[in-house]
């Protein structure tokens, strides 16, 4: 079948079964590797993408679901070389270590404080709960995130 | 993106010193938040095939044949069994015992043990495709618990099927010192399998050059580790292999010694299709097939005097290694050394045994059998406590270690013994208890307790082991000026690429971007030993350290002859590289290797003396509230206090320590490894749970530092001690919540259930 999807603001089209999973044609036909299979059952979030403003796991995803929608995936968060607010805090308070599960959880992290900047840390944890890492017990992750989501707020309220 | 808080005064000191002491941001820290990182699933060589492995069904047997099924198309896969095998069919470590694959005619051990493989062009394929292959076996008895094997009636391994047995004495006769005491506390205390649960599963890719080269490169920890083995089972001198490590996710000892299993099949498969051989476990497989936390069963008596301090203890451990020997004698080694605790006493006895079963060999994972051992010393510290109604952190610090006091195996703490600091570090922050504790509590309400833990850890090899492995690494000055750290330690997220470029560039006194790290590739680096342990910082970073001076020193001097002494290092070291340029190697390199501190003796025949070269030492206090309709545990509160002798890196170690608590955490109530015949039988992430962000308190961190001489600017090992202590304050505050003693983990609601209510449970 022929898919029609806005990759990263960038309209694609390709050949693929619709029922292959969308993570591995971001992974193997797009050469988008950023995104991580950790468990391919939906469980630990490494593989999550924005599709068309929600966090999916591409895991559970048939590609055929997203012709004529649009993905967001971790390769869409900087602008350039300037890192997405997430992308920084997550680097600035070690909030990454082994890395594997930081493409996805920086993809939602990012959906979250576009949506909710004022979230409470409990909040933060709550939404970013179909996340798992294995590497940090979570708390340098919403130091991180909590910081990135006061930067927007601040600039929001200029 | 230097932190911008400091000033300038401070960056100008940060850029001459190199930043030791500072959270700089990490250096792969970019690399990975924006998906550039490359881990091995995300490589890809021309020509590539993907791997599966065939497994066996049953836990023992002996394998008659492996056949195709007939009506299956075979045409584009490659099938490779033991017969390929060009040199030893063994993994090479303690014991050559167990092979790659098990051969025609050879005995089956475990249940999901390897006896082909297949490569495929797509990876559905190659998966398909096991599932046609036949194996046919005939079954034999097989032991799946630790109480079978010690009964010895089916033998696995010699006469009682004990892999490796340990004894520490220390003072008089045992008996009699428990008599003269005034109360004995004892208990058994059970501690289950633990899944790594890294979310990178295990993968490599191998590939052979037209020299009949090996190249493998993975997800592994310990390039050398797997050299080693590979040149046992492939046949190669040390230059026929090379092992490359990849980006690592996450390794937490899963991947200290299984990857030369994987490595092996890879190397095996690829060999025979001719092309290179990609082998990514699915999750499933990964925790079916892998080693994990070996099960303990320990038994525990403590002996007291009336007024509070310890008299004797006797420590019985039996840990479970599984179907093979693998690591299993050093964990026991580890296991016992840990088994009296951070305590004063004067007649100590432990006895160690490891056994043999038909599960999957278990293996290295954080803690390396201390938080086995640490489990059940603290539950007992817990009950005595209690029992002569003293408070909790009072009781360890009269009977704590200090500086100056002897341990169990002989050894007298002269330096870095934080043991006063951790406990007044938690006992300050501590407050007040929460309400509602204790039997007495309305049955209706939230049932809160508070549960408290103090613990050590040897960080290093044990006793001589150091000086065995006598780890080296170089640090060299290029030709462009920079400089390159090369050891074979490799980052497996804790931090090593950034902690070693900040003591490299701190001892050359050049700014931190001057420096780098050489890939992990035994082509490139000299054998520092592996990365495990909790040696990365203190051992290696020591030797990177050594290194880097001496280069320094090199470099002073070549400038003094040049009339340039004035100039700044990285001046100095830029000029002296233009001048090496012409020169054959073109570069400036000093090599340093691992010296022992002096006065750490230790003999392996009596197992006495020093352990451990220096232990961190830490204290933890856990709040919980019990569900009184569901018997959920949550945690309210967590504090950590952890001496790690200098913070090279402060927000690394924080993360350090709050990575393993909140696995000790899981471990103390949700994660479980079940095994039914010796099959994990809740082999996926959706079963085998691991905590989330919603299941995790605000984890309180206190970092203690008290310098060890002997380590880098002062530091020692932080990798495992997180993961020791926090299981027994979590079954310590349940205790505290419930007045029920909770001597097994993981502490599930239904184990609750039981212990409460055993009629509504039945
Ligand atoms: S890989 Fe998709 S949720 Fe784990
Ligand atoms: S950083 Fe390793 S799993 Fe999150």
């Amino acid at each position: 079948m022929k898919i029609q999807a806005e990759i990263n603001g960038e309209m694609r089209e390709f050949e693929s079964s619709p029922w292959r999973r969308l993570l591995d044609v971001l992974r193997t036909d797009l050469r988008l590797t950023g995104t991580k299979e950790g468990c391919g059952e939906g469980e630990c979030g490494a593989c999550t993408v924005i599709v068309d403003g929600r966090p999916v796991d591409s895991c559970l995803v048939a590609v055929g679901q997203i012709d004529g929608r649009s993905v967001r995936t971790v390769e869409g968060l900087a602008d350039g070389e300037i890192l997405h607010d997430v992308q920084d805090a997550l680097v600035r308070f070690g909030g990454t270590q082994c890395g594997i599960c930081t493409p996805g959880i920086a993809v939602c992290a990012a959906h979250v404080i576009e949506r909710e900047p004022g979230a409470s840390r409990e909040r933060l944890r709550e939404l970013l709960s179909g996340n798992i890492c294995r590497c940090t017990g979570y708390q340098l992750i919403v130091d991180a995130v909590a910081d990135a989501a006061a930067r927007r707020l601040a600039r929001s309220d200029d | 993106m230097l932190s911008t808080t400091d000033g300038q005064q401070n960056s100008r000191r940060a850029r001459n010193e190199g930043s030791v002491g500072r959270s700089i941001p990490r250096v792969d820290g970019v690399a990975k938040v924006t998906g550039r990182a490359q881990y091995v699933d995300d490589l890809e060589l021309p020509g590539m095939l993907y791997g599966a492995t065939v497994r066996s069904q049953i836990a023992r047997g002996v394998l008659e044949s492996i056949t195709l099924d007939p009506d299956y198309d075979w045409t584009d896969i490659v099938l490779a069994t033991a017969a390929d095998i060009a040199g030893n069919n063994v993994i090479a470590l303690i014991e050559n015992d167990q092979p790659a694959l098990v051969p025609i005619g050879g005995e089956i051990q475990h249940v999901d043990e390897a006896v082909a493989l297949l490569a495929a062009p797509d990876r559905r394929r190659a998966r398909e495709a096991v599932q046609h292959v036949r194996v046919t076996t005939t079954p034999l008895p097989a032991v799946f618990s630790m109480e079978e094997a010690l009964s010895g009636q089916i033998l696995l391994h010699g006469d009682d099927n004990v892999f490796k047995s340990f004894l520490i004495r220390k003072g008089g006769d045992i008996e009699a010192a428990m008599a003269g005491a005034d109360l004995v506390i004892a208990g058994t205390y059970r501690t289950p399998a633990q899944e790594q649960m890294y979310i990178e599963p295990q993968g490599m890719l191998a590939h052979w050059d037209e020299r009949g080269r090996c190249h493998i490169i993975g997800s592994l920890q310990c390039p050398y580790y797997v050299h080693k083995a590979m040149k046992v089972l492939l046949d190669r001198d040390d230059d026929g292999v090379v092992i490359e490590q990849s980006v690592t996710g996450g390794g937490f000892g899963g991947k200290e010694e299984y990857p030369s299993m994987i490595a092996a099949h890879a190397a095996i498969i690829a060999r025979k299709a001719g092309c290179p051989v990609k082998l990514i476990y699915d999750r499933d497989e990964d925790i079916a097939a892998t080693t994990k936390r070996h099960p303990a069963v320990i038994e525990h008596r403590l002996g007291l005097y009336s007024d509070g301090t310890i008299a004797a203890i006797d420590v019985d451990v039996v840990i479970d290694g599984g179907a093979y020997v693998t690591l299993s004698p050093v964990v026991l080694s580890r296991a016992i050394l840990h088994a009296s605790g951070p305590y004063r006493a004067g007649h100590v006895r432990v006895r160690g045994r490891a056994v043999a079963t038909n599960t999957p060999p278990h293996g290295a994972f954080r803690g390396f059998g201390a938080p086995q051992t640490t489990f059940a010393y603290e539950r007992q510290m817990a009950k005595a406590a209690r029992a002569l109604a003293m408070d909790p952190l009072e009781f360890r610090r009269k009977n704590m270690l200090r500086l100056g006091d002897t341990t169990a195996t002989g050894q007298t703490l002269s330096y870095s013994v934080g043991s006063a600091k951790v406990l007044d570090a938690v006992a300050r922050v501590a407050g007040e208890q929460t309400v509602g504790s204790g039997v007495d509590a309305d049955p209706a309400a939230v049932h809160r307790g508070r549960g408290v833990s103090f613990y050590y850890h040897g960080a290093g090899f044990t006793g001589r082991g150091e000086v065995h492995l006598s780890g080296r690494a170089a640090v060299a000055l290029l030709p462009d000026g920079r400089f390159e750290v090369r050891s074979s330690s490799t980052d497996i997220g804790q931090g090593t690429l950034t902690i070693f470029s900040q003591i490299a560039a701190t001892a050359l006194g050049v700014p931190l971007d001057r420096v780098s790290i050489a890939d992990q590739s035994t082509r490139h680096v000299p054998d520092s030993g592996p990365t495990v342990a909790s040696r990365t910082c203190m051992v290696v970073g020591r030797v990177v350290d050594v290194a880097a001076q001496k280069l320094r020193a090199r470099i002073a001097d070549w400038a003094e002859g040049n009339d340039l002494a004035d100039k700044p290092t990285a001046t100095q070291a830029a000029m002296m590289a233009c001048d090496m340029a012409g020169t054959a190697s073109g570069e400036v390199c000093e090599t340093a290797q691992y010296e022992h501190p002096p006065g750490i003796e230790w003999d392996d025949d009596t197992y006495s003396g020093a352990a451990y070269p220096v232990y961190g030492w830490a204290a933890c206090l856990v709040d919980v509230a019990v569900d009184p309709h569901t018997y959920e545990v949550a945690v309210e509160r967590c504090v950590h206090a952890v001496d790690v002798g200098k913070a090279i890196h402060p927000i690394i170690v924080k993360g350090q320590i709050e990575g393993g608590t909140l696995q000790a955490l899981g471990w103390a109530l949700l994660e479980n490894v079940v095994y039914d015949g010796g099959r994990v039988a809740n082999a996926s992430m959706t079963n085998c749970i691991v905590p989330t962000f919603a299941d995790t308190p605000e984890l309180e961190t206190i970092i203690v530092e008290e310098p060890y001489p002997f380590g880098p600017h002062g530091a020692k090992g932080v990798g495992e001690i997180p993961m020791d202590g926090p299981a027994a304050a979590v079954a310590s505050a349940i205790e505290d919540a419930l007045g029920v003693p909770f001597d097994e983990l993981p502490v599930l609601p239904e184990v609750i259930e039981r212990k409460l209510d055993p009629e509504s449970a039945s």
